[in-house]
């Protein structure tokens, strides 16, 4: 018996990523880390900022995402997010921007306590890319 | 009957305008294939997004409590209208059409005794409908600066939107807009978008999810995102449309401007055979009665 499902990646623009031999993804949902695996339970639930990691019979890869909801049903996972990156594309200065950006946000006072968590979050993740 | 003269400038000047017709054609072709893509390609994510609302819909334990955004104020007094048109003219009939199908559901409104407000995206619609609602746009967004639709700006749109809702502005939200089918046709649509309505298929998932957090706050996160995404959907099928319509609309002109100059140039030679068979008679006659 196969130990592959199917993953897709949509965020507004264009279908990011379908693969169909992917054999484990971590995703980095709201309240910790998930690992997904083949016959998961149906499920609902959304990203907050971090690394989606894809291991699939053809590599593994991973990706760096700002927000997003997943959902698993019948082996399929969909993902959809609007802030989708390579780690592989991303390069030092593009990085450099995005943390730039975050941490501008992060700084900020007016801000919402969950939307200050959020914006951590980027600043974190985004500094242990290298 | 005009001088030769006047012909002859009147073919020059069709010509030229069946110039400019003909570039506006072709840039609006190149343009459709761009925009028809990546419309192509944005279905996906409206759909899921869709679907996965739909499927937490209808496992909500409790409808009373629900997210406002997903069921509504309870009331139905005042509507809120985002008419979506284009920035640019000379696109046929694609302003038009969005207009006919907003007034005629404003009209409807306005009979049975509610309130109407209007947010108008584009400047054409704007402009039309200044005149005979004027007082009932509330607001005038404008994206003329931003060459495509992006998702940053549906996003903006639906912050708007969705912080009108929190004040208590109204009620219920309809987007107007053009979906675009093919090149030739492109029809208007009204889609209500707050509260989300989708009665059409509750039956197909009996299917029990887990959520993770709880499905309140999936949906209290999931239902403006939802929003935007709609209202980028619509820009996407927008500017799709625009480009067609414009496109079919060129190519009209582009054909009667060749059927004119056609015209003219038979009745610019005729005329002119016209005068030269009148100069022979003159010069005949005249040597005839030496």
């Amino acid at each position: 018996m196969s130990e592959e499902f199917k993953i897709e990646i949509v965020n507004p623009e264009k279908s990011f990523l379908v693969k169909e031999d992917v054999i484990e993804v971590v995703v980095p949902a709201f309240e910790g880390e998930m690992g997904i695996l083949k016959d998961h339970i149906s499920i609902i639930s959304f990203l907050k900022p971090g690394i989606i990691k894809v291991f699939s019979k053809s590599g593994d890869e991973s990706y760096y995402v700002e927000d997003g909801i997943i959902e698993f049903k019948n082996n399929n996972l969909s993902i959809l997010t609007s802030t989708i990156i390579s780690v592989a594309d991303l390069d030092k200065s593009k990085q450099g921007d995005l943390l730039k950006k975050a941490e501008a946000e992060a700084s900020k006072s007016e801000i919402s306590d969950q939307a200050k968590y959020l914006a951590d979050q980027k600043v974190e993740v985004l500094r242990s890319i290298n | 009957m005009a001088s030769l003269d006047d012909l002859k400038k009147r073919i020059a000047s069709v010509k030229s305008t069946q110039k400019i017709t003909k570039a506006m054609k072709m840039v609006a072709a190149a343009k459709l294939r761009r925009a028809q893509e990546s419309a192509e390609r944005g279905r996906p994510y409206s759909e899921k997004m869709n679907n996965i609302i739909l499927n937490l819909s209808n496992g909500i334990s409790d409808k009373e409590n629900a997210p406002k955004l997903l069921s509504g104020t309870g009331e139905n007094k005042v509507h809120l209208c985002v008419v979506m048109t284009s920035d640019r003219g000379l696109c046929g009939g694609f302003n038009s059409n969005i207009i006919k199908k907003a007034r005629s559901y404003f009209s409807k409104i306005l009979n049975e005794g509610k309130q109407l407000k209007i947010i108008t995206v584009g400047s054409k619609g704007n402009d039309q409908l200044k005149r005979v609602y004027g007082d009932k746009i509330i607001e005038n967004i404008s994206f003329k600066e931003s060459k495509n639709a992006n998702y940053f700006d549906a996003d903006k749109v639906g912050r708007i939107i969705i912080e009108k809702f929190e004040a208590g502005e109204f009620d219920i939200c309809t987007i107007f807009y053009n979906q675009f089918k093919n090149v030739i046709t492109q029809l208007p649509q009204a889609q209500q978008i707050i509260p989300l309505n989708n009665e059409e298929d509750h039956n197909n998932s009996d299917e029990s999810y887990e959520f993770e957090p709880d499905e309140d706050e999936i949906l209290s996160n999931l239902l403006p995102k939802n929003i935007s995404t709609q209202i980028f959907k619509a820009m996407l099928e927008n500017s799709a449309s625009e480009q067609g319509s414009r496109m079919s609309a060129m190519d009209n002109a582009t054909r009667n401007a060749g059927e004119m100059v056609d015209k003219l140039t038979i009745e610019y030679n005729r005329s002119r055979q016209a005068a030269i068979t009148k100069e022979l008679i003159e010069i005949i006659s005249g040597a005839e009665s030496l």
